[in-house]
């Protein structure tokens, strides 16, 4: 048995996987990962299912350590400087730490969230058929709270077999799509306001909910609903006209009106969108949304047969690195507002 | 009963989850045919629905895209939610410890005050009802319950608390509940339950079902930290009767 050891973590570190599904009439959040098809890919690149459980990082600069054996790793999602010790390793690509190497990840630089997976899987004990990390119900596992400085997660020894590369997929400069409702006629004329305005997230975000900064979205009978239910990407309006996107930490129930809903399809995408950067919305009928998630599954499943061998592939290094230092934008996340626990929103 | 009831509102929300909504109000006959759709997908499953959760007034129902169409589930829902009601033959009574006022529930003065009651009066009130859990939801185990006596209605807190304790018995609006685990709350606090309506270590990890009948009845404080320990060591401290 190897050891993945945490030596310098950020807040937004946690345990993610698909999610733990099937207990929302209970009030059970189903928390996993924020980016699936991030999540998914790493796995893939490190031999797992895609939805096994890996380490979801936030936006800030960490380390691990491996020690008592080797253990294979790949790293997909925000793009990051990624280096073992004094080797320089791009995204989307497994590698293989031998015991005592160091793997230095940088801040994000174009994206929020990286997904660190482990060849074998992360070894814990699954709680409604999950790993992942939800700090309010205690659960999460190996520990039911986001990784801290010092941890360590037991992991399988890495295997003989060859690296593997994904090359990545160009990021999309389309809107977010969204299907209007449930409560899209609480709006009225403010359906347009919000479809036509350009939003930015603002860095008091967190996997709860995902602040939007706009114009104002006016209600038409106040902004108190009977509570009903919530899913990923449910676009609530409190009072202020601010909509929320709600995220996997989400409260199963919420007592605001929701305008929209980001299609699953796109929900990753979003996810990935950091503060400040400005995009907007595109309504899609519920068939087109289907669609989009017939072709996204289809793009989760393809994901083994586009990988590619790195011992016959010439992955060129030198020029993704220039890449990512030429995408190297200023990170607009404010590190003190990535570790609130819970939002004033939010509440019954 | 009603002979014929208006079609539930159809919603959707997203491309994997349908709100079926049959009222816009907390609403006594809304929540039976919630509660009544939702035992009848229980019983006669369709294929493609991963889970449905109950609400005061809707039922959303999640499914699986890839499985079902939009256009082929929503009428099955409508069809369902046309038959006639019949109430939950298995439906389980619990009797539920509070300790009232105090450090457990320290609201109750000041709401009592308002309601212009004495807070003995707001106690024999608020342990009076037959309840019924409407919905749970928010986080792990807040049941919200429906019969509170009209004369406790009362507006949320202007500020919410960030932080009110587990077990914390509260009422906003008409409604009234149980929190389970430490959260933020805009409602009253009137007391404690050592009742845990959501424990993981323990079989049932989730004690209560939407569609259950309860009552509370006052503990002192004593007896609170006795349960309390007993709860805490997996003991469900609340009394099952068949209703």
């Amino acid at each position: 048995m190897s050891r993945l050891l945490a030596t310098n973590v950020g807040p937004a570190t946690s345990v993610q996987d698909a999610g733990r599904f099937g207990a929302q009439r209970y009030g059970l959040t189903p928390s996993g990962a924020m980016d699936r098809l991030a999540l998914a890919t790493a796995n893939t690149l490190a031999g797992n299912p895609p939805f096994a459980a890996a380490i979801e990082l936030g936006p800030f600069s960490a380390t691990f350590t491996a020690s008592d054996g080797p253990i294979r790793i790949a790293m997909a999602g925000a793009s990051r400087s990624i280096r073992i010790d004094d080797r320089v390793l791009p995204l989307n690509q497994s590698v293989t730490l031998a015991s005592g190497e160091r793997l230095v990840l940088g801040a994000a630089r174009e994206g929020v969230f990286s997904y660190l997976a482990v060849e074998g899987g992360i070894i814990g004990e699954a709680a409604f058929g999950s790993l992942s990390v939800n700090a309010r119900a205690g659960l999460g596992s190996p520990v039911p709270r986001p990784l801290q400085n010092g941890d360590h997660l037991d992991v399988r020894a890495a295997t003989e077999r060859s690296e593997h590369a994904l090359p990545p997929l160009p990021p999309s400069p389309d809107p977010i799509r969204v299907v209007l409702g449930p409560q899209d006629d609480e709006f009225g004329d403010a359906v347009k306001t919000f479809l036509d305005g350009t939003w930015t997230i603002s860095a008091t975000s967190d996997r709860m909910g995902y602040r939007l900064e706009g114009p104002v979205v006016r209600h038409r009978h106040g902004h108190n609903i009977v509570s009903d239910g919530t899913v990923d990407g449910s676009i609530q309006v409190p009072g202020n006209g601010q909509p929320i996107v709600l995220m996997p930490d989400r409260g199963t129930t919420g007592g605001y009106p929701k305008i929209a809903t980001v299609i699953g399809a796109d929900l990753g995408r979003f996810a990935q969108m950091p503060p400040g950067r400005p995009f907007r919305f595109q309504a899609v009928s519920v068939a087109d949304a289907r669609r989009a998630a017939i072709a996204f599954a289809a793009l989760l499943r393809d994901l083994p047969a586009r990988m590619v061998d790195v011992a016959h592939f010439e992955f060129n290094v030198a020029a993704l690195q220039n890449a990512n230092v030429a995408g190297s934008a200023v990170n607009a996340v404010d590190a003190g507002t990535w570790q609130s626990e819970s939002q004033q929103d939010q509440q019954p | 009963m009603a002979a014929e009831f208006l079609p539930p509102r159809i919603l959707p929300s997203g491309d994997a989850a349908i709100t079926v909504e049959f009222s816009r109000h907390i609403d006594d006959d809304a929540n039976r045919r919630v509660l009544a759709l939702d035992r009848l997908l229980a019983a006669e499953p369709i294929a493609g629905i991963t889970e449905t959760v109950p609400t005061y007034r809707s039922l959303l129902v999640h499914y699986d895209p890839l499985q079902i169409d939009f256009d082929i589930l929503a009428p099955q829902l409508i069809a369902l939610a046309a038959r006639p009601i019949t109430d939950a033959n298995t439906s389980r009574h619990w009797r539920i410890p509070v300790a009232y006022g105090g450090e457990h529930g320290i609201d109750l003065d000041d709401v009592a005050k308002t309601l212009d009651l004495t807070s003995d009066a707001l106690i024999a009130r608020h342990t009076a009802p037959v309840y019924r859990v409407a919905m749970i939801g928010f986080t792990p185990g807040w049941s919200y319950l429906s019969g509170l006596d009209p004369a406790l209605e009362l507006s949320r807190r202007q500020e919410p608390r960030l932080r009110t304790p587990p077990g914390t018995i509260s009422i906003g609006g008409v409604q009234t509940g149980i929190q389970c685990i430490a959260g933020p709350s805009g409602w009253h606090l009137l007391g404690r339950t050592p009742v845990r309506t959501y424990q993981l270590q323990r079989d049932p990890v989730f004690l209560l079902e939407p569609g259950d009948t309860l009552n509370f009845y006052a503990i002192d404080a004593n007896t609170f930290a006795e349960m309390d320990r007993a709860a805490e060591h997996g003991d469900v401290v609340a009394e099952l009767a068949a209703s």
